[in-house]
């Protein structure tokens, strides 16, 4: 393993490099956590093969390639982002930007909406509210597996802070449009945190883009706490380029009766890791993961799941769907974990994928731990072509051979489009489902972002 | 309109249409009976072009032009309409797309405009009242947990919307309560032209007291073994099928 221990020696050297310069613009709480963070990453090391979770993944690739930098902005660059304005047909947010996980703001970091929610930076969010970052920062992005995620505790300075005080309800949702742009190879991290308080709602989109075509590899972690009886979505949207690496982890943290969804639409990318953790923590909590992906050429996406049921009476929904083309390759695992004293559990999952040709190849798996016995599950998954007696069907209406399997495909998707709750963008994802089967959808095609704005200044 | 020579045709290397002949000119309605497992389905898919059955010898012109060398879609768009005995659900296709795409890819051949969103929403709604489908049931994915009396309801109402001039009709009655079998039978009454014609697959003679045909066909074991007035129809209900298998018995022994 002489390969893991090299890619081990140049983290240390870029943690070398920079803690000092990420730690002199960092709260002291964030700091705090910093170096034995490090030492669990060098404990753990970079995901491989041999690692259950990151069995179809490899990532040797990206994390062996010399980027040119580890992302720290400068002045110019918040200039350049000041001017980026997201022109959103229809859909009405409130919007916010990351540039290379940066809040690329020079005032006005954090701003407060009236509706009393704040919305903005993290880092300048530990300095504003140091009672708030405490209570949640760092405690629920935990693992004693994935060294990805503590190399993020380790080095992210920034990202994205949203706070819904207790009984506020967020009619238009926050988007996140997250840039990733440079000159040169650049590998970059950040870390968002997002506190819904107690009998409060709130949906956040996020969009995930590259906007140049040099070699990116992104590590970010999300946590998210989501009080008693609130309502919490995400629905996180990538369209990157085929030499772009994208892993995220995102941490849901659930009180008594909330409700949660997630939903990663993955239209392009090169290689994209998208974890996210559930954890069911109080009596008739609910949550419902979502996956889509449409891959060709050499792309690879990988989604895994894990949801912890702890308390009793919880249901958790999981359901995934992948369209695979050319040589793509895709991986579902999903992991439901029952504890003993969740008792009235219900837990469900589905895979489905579609291969479109012989060398496209995906890889499902379902985990399941169950110790308590008043438990409803279920899991499925299938890997085929398209159905030939559906095809069948349309083409004996006279819709001919192309169209028709495009409309099985767009039908396939649907059905995780259509819990979508944000009308918008639920038909603009339709749309751009539809464009990227047709194959029209390039990387630079603006998505919700009109990447153009920015390219021409 | 059609006209069936000695045709043979097997799936997976099983013979299941042993040589059948059929002629129907326009405005004619035939009816085809016949046992479980004779073949009836797979004649109507020889005839709708599912690839799976493949075509070993004979032949199939339609209005002068060899029908076993159009793709099922061109057949469509030519006239053909199957009404499947089990009719597919294809979730998260809605049926307005599809009977959208369906309508305008007809008169994409007619060389015709497609219809704008008002005309057609018309149409559907002019199409539903015809067949007196539950309107709801165009809002939701095609036949995605219809009942299986709404699935064959829907079979007719896509018929309705796409006119053809010749209609299959396997089954469209098995499955059906009294009310259903009258709303589909009136709905192929309401769409019957002097120019346009029918097979109408059925195992009950029910069917055709609604839709009356020129004529009744036994398919048994691939081959069209009787054919005769609608009287059959009644003779056979009577009678079952015993009758006719020794018919054939004794026709090949002699
Ligand atoms: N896909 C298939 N694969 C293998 N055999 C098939 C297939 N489809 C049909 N068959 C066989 O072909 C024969 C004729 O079937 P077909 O469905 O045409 O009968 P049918 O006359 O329509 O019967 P029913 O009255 O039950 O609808 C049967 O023996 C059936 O098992
Ligand atoms: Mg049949």
């Amino acid at each position: 393993m002489s390969g893991n221990s090299e890619i081990k020696d140049r983290y240390l050297k870029l943690y070398k490099d920079n803690i000092e310069r990420i730690s002199g613009n960092s709260s002291p709480y964030i700091n705090f956590f910093r170096e034995a963070a490090f030492e669990k990453f060098k404990t753990l090391g970079v995901p491989s093969k041999k690692d259950e979770a990151y069995k179809y993944t490899n990532l040797d690739t990206f994390f062996e390639h010399d980027y040119k930098s580890y992302f720290m902005p400068a002045p110019s660059d918040f200039k350049k982002a000041e001017e980026f304005r997201c022109d959103v047909p229809d859909l009405d947010t409130h919007g916010i930007i990351l540039l290379n996980g940066f809040y690329p703001t020079i005032y006005d970091k954090l701003r407060q909406l009236p509706s009393g929610v704040w919305i903005g930076s993290l880092n300048e969010a530990a300095i504003k509210f140091p009672d708030k970052i405490e209570k949640h920062y760092g405690k629920y992005a935990q693992s004693e597996t994935d060294g990805l995620i503590h190399l993020n505790t380790s080095l992210a300075s920034d990202g994205v802070f949203v706070y819904v005080p207790e009984g506020v309800t967020l009619t238009k949702p926050v988007q996140v449009v997250n840039l990733v742009q440079s000159e040169e190879d650049m590998f970059n991290q950040h870390r968002n945190l997002v506190i819904v308080e107690k009998n409060a709602e709130i949906s956040l989109i996020v969009c995930d883009h590259t906007l140049s075509p040099q070699k990116f590899l992104t590590n970010a972690v999300t946590e998210v706490f989501v009080g008693e009886n609130s309502h919490f979505d995400i629905i996180r949207v990538q369209n990157e380029h085929n030499n772009a690496c994208k892993i995220t982890h995102t941490f849901i943290h659930q009180e008594k009766e909330s409700v949660t969804s997630s939903n990663n639409i993955t239209l392009h990318g090169g290689l994209i890791r998208n974890s996210t953790y559930h954890y069911l923590g109080g009596e008739k909590a609910e949550s419902y993961s979502y996956g889509l992906f449409l891959t060709d050429k050499w792309q690879h996406v990988d989604n895994y799941v894990n949801v912890d049921h702890a308390f009793p009476n919880c249901t958790s929904n999981q359901l995934f769907k992948g369209v695979l083309d050319d040589m793509s390759t895709g991986a579902f695992a999903g992991r439901i974990l029952v504890r003993k004293d969740a008792q009235g559990t219900n837990a469900y999952q589905k895979n489905n994928n579609i291969l479109l040709t012989d060398d496209a190849r995906m890889f499902t798996k379902p985990q399941l731990e169950i110790y308590a016995d008043d438990v409803k599950c279920s899991h499925g998954a299938t890997i085929g072509q398209l159905d030939d007696d559906a095809l069948f069907y349309l083409r004996s209406r006279g819709i001919n051979k192309r169209d028709a399997r495009l409309m099985l495909m767009f039908g396939f998707a649907h059905e995780l489009i259509k819990n979508i709750k944000i009308e918008p963008l639920r038909d603009r994802m339709d749309n751009l489902v539809m464009q990227r089967l047709k194959g029209e959808l390039s990387r630079c095609a603006s998505c919700l972002v009109k990447c153009d704005n920015l390219q021409n200044k | 309109m059609l006209v069936i020579n000695n045709l043979k045709a097997s799936i997976e290397g099983k013979n299941i249409l042993k040589g059948v002949n059929l002629e129907i000119k326009p405005g004619e309605i035939h009816a085809i009976m016949g046992p479980n497992g004779s073949g009836k389905s797979t004649l109507a898919s020889v005839l709708a072009g599912r690839d799976l059955v493949k075509v070993t010898e004979g032949s199939v012109t339609y209005f002068g032009k060899n029908l076993l060398e159009m793709s099922a879609e061109d057949r469509a768009k030519e006239g053909i309409f199957l009404g499947f005995q089990y009719p597919i659900e294809i979730p998260g296709v809605s049926m307005v797309n599809f009977m959208k795409a369906a309508v305008n890819e007809q008169r994409k051949h007619k060389g015709l405009e497609p219809l704008s969103a008002s005309d057609f929403l018309k149409m559907m709604r002019e199409k539903k009242e015809l067949v007196e489908i539950d309107s709801k049931l165009a809002n939701r994915s095609v036949n995605e947990g219809f009942s299986g009396g709404e699935k064959k309801k829907n079979e007719i109402f896509q018929m309705a919307m796409l006119e053809p001039k010749l209609a299959i009709l396997d089954e469209t009655d098995s499955g059906l309560d009294i009310d259903a079998l009258r709303v589909v039978a009136n709905g192929v009454n309401k769409i019957k032209r002097p120019d346009n014609s029918f097979i109408v697959i059925t195992h009950y003679q029910r069917l055709l007291d609604y839709i009356v045909p020129d004529v009744v066909h036994v398919l048994y074991d691939g081959r069209i073994v009787k054919t005769a007035g609608k009287e059959l129809a009644l003779e056979l209900e009577e009678k079952g099928y015993d009758w006719i298998k020794k018919e054939v018995e004794n026709n090949i022994l002699a």
